[in-house]
């Protein structure tokens, strides 16, 4: 009897750990935005979106630069890096038994746990440096190459879920092996794969220090990808490293506009794998 | 069995790697009749039937020896192409199988686009007739733009008996298509196998005695991979030939 009342209690001990341990884990986000919130909100207006920087030490004055740059760059790195990392995670999956797909995808375990400064400074070595200059393209080139390896791993994976019974079933009617791929077999992986792609988006739109030896940054509206260019997570590096109490309210409330969009994206992912799971159920 | 024959294999040995899942089968299947496989788990009667539509040979390690003649032809001779026999050779399978992103009405098509573009008031009217012929019809025509998964166990085994009798095939083989369902839905699948002979040959692999009974003209048992016996229904199930198969069907083992 005592020691059923001993388990007992060590159970319920045990659970109140564990759930002090969740808020634990849970804290530091809270913190995070709430900091965020206390200092970033009040900065955002109209002309925080809409308006360039204020000359150094004045007040006022917004980052329009770099939400054009940040959009941008991280386009042009979806550009390219989308078609290759889905094309690859698709040949993955189809030849999942070849030495090539096994040797791509311990390359992509090994790349998605790279520290992405790494991804910055190769960046730097042989697009920035044989250039000669700092350059959006080369930022969208180092954000690519993070990119690729996330979404060639998620494409495979939500590939290789797909029931074989529906492969079979499509290549029973008399589909090709290419058009079961297509019209079958990636069709009902895609709400999957674009939750992945979403949040590879998220990932790197976030991301700061391959651009600072690529993109570099810019205090001024450009538009040209061969130029250096501004983005969101390069004007919270400046600014919050800069001596002016104008520039770290505008970090503030850039690195809350940013928590913001990679928040949107992950509710956007969520809302796609919601819908899957409907239509499945 | 005065039947035209419609489909016959010629000693089929059906092979995964180095293992052998089908000895030389040696069997006919006249047109315009439901034909049995039974046999115990394992014993390679499913293998057989996906090698009568090229199937086996999408499977890791799949390849066969000998011959399987549709209509006199041989299907694994070179030239043929597995896609346009597999047009002609349809299959269902054990779980119902709907494209799940796709709906009711596209599920039927979908074998339809496969060769060339038919017009869409061609394409409406052949899925109508295949819903009716799956006596599905009445039940889904005004939910025809609805996800097909929104459709029951049986109906959507149903669905995949449309799809697979729209492009119009010779021969439908059905691989233990109700072992899935209840009872109920088992039964108008049966029904639907008996109406649907009078186009259609049919090649029903099945653990069910009863079923086979029900549905077939002819059956075949297999064992450990080899033809026991083959032979019209009713006299299999009354007076077998070998001991084995009436051990079988009486359920001493298996």
């Amino acid at each position: 009897m005592n020691r059923r009342v001993l388990r007992h209690w060590m159970s319920n001990v045990m659970v109140v750990v564990m759930a002090l341990s969740v808020l634990l884990a849970v804290l530091p986000l809270l913190w995070i935005l709430g900091t965020l919130v206390l200092k970033g909100a009040s900065s955002l207006n109209g002309a925080f979106f809409t308006q360039m920087p204020a000359p150094a030490g004045e007040t006022g004055g917004g980052v329009a630069h770099a939400i054009v740059g940040t959009l941008m760059i991280v386009g042009q790195a979806c550009l390219f890096g989308l078609p290759i990392g889905i094309a690859a995670g698709i040949y993955c999956a189809e030849y999942a038994g070849t030495r090539l797909a096994k040797g791509a995808r311990f390359l992509a375990d090994v790349m998605n746990g790279t520290p992405s400064i790494v991804v910055g400074v190769f960046a730097w070595t042989w697009i920035v440096a044989k250039q000669q200059h700092f350059s959006g393209f080369a930022g969208s080139a180092a954000l690519a190459m993070l990119m690729v390896p996330m979404v060639m791993r998620t494409t495979e994976e939500l590939i290789t879920l797909v029931p074989h019974s529906l492969r079979e079933a499509a290549l029973a009617l008399g589909y090709s092996r290419w058009r079961t791929s297509l019209s079958v077999v990636l069709r009902t992986a895609l709400p999957g794969i674009v939750t992945g792609v979403l949040l590879a988006v998220a990932r790197i739109a976030g991301e700061t220090a391959p651009l600072l030896f690529t993109a570099l940054g810019s205090q001024f509206m450009s538009t040209n990808l061969n130029q250096p260019m501004a983005a969101l997570p390069l004007v919270v590096f400046t600014y919050a490293t800069g001596p002016y109490e104008d520039w770290h309210r505008l970090a503030w409330a850039t690195a809350l506009v940013l928590i913001v969009v990679v928040f949107l994206l992950s509710v956007a992912a969520r809302l796609a794998t919601r819908q899957r799971f409907d239509r499945q159920g | 069995m005065s039947a035209m024959i419609r489909l016959a294999t010629d000693k089929l040995t059906a092979m995964y790697g180095k293992f052998t899942a089908v000895k030389s089968a040696t069997l006919e299947f006249g047109a315009n009749q439901v034909h049995a496989l039974i046999g115990p788990s394992g014993c390679g009667k499913s293998t057989f039937l996906r090698a009568l539509n090229r199937m086996h040979e999408m499977s890791e390690g799949g390849w066969i020896t000998g011959r399987v003649l549709l209509d006199g032809t041989d299907i694994y001779a070179r030239g043929v192409n597995p896609m346009q026999l597999r047009r002609r050779v349809g299959m269902v399978f054990q779980r119902p199988t709907p494209f799940p992103t796709m709906s009711v009405f596209d599920n039927v098509s979908a074998g339809l686009r496969v060769n060339g573009r038919p017009g869409k008031a061609e394409i409406r009217e052949v899925v109508e007739r295949a819903l009716r012929r799956a006596a599905l019809w009445e039940e889904v025509k005004d939910r025809l733009n609805t996800s097909a998964l929104a459709l029951s166990g049986g109906q959507q085994q149903r669905l995949c008996i449309a799809r697979t009798i729209a492009p119009e095939p010779e021969v439908i083989l059905l691989d233990e298509p109700t072992s899935a369902l209840d009872p109920q839905a088992t039964q108008r699948i049966e029904e639907l196998v008996f109406e649907l002979k009078q186009d259609f040959t049919i090649v029903i692999v099945t653990h069910n005695m009863q079923q086979a009974a029900r549905v077939s003209d002819t059956t075949t048992f297999f064992y450990l991979g080899q033809v026991i016996e083959h032979g019209a229904t009713r006299q299999m199930f009354t007076a077998p030939k070998h001991d084995q198969t009436e051990a079988y069907i009486t359920g001493r083992f298996g």
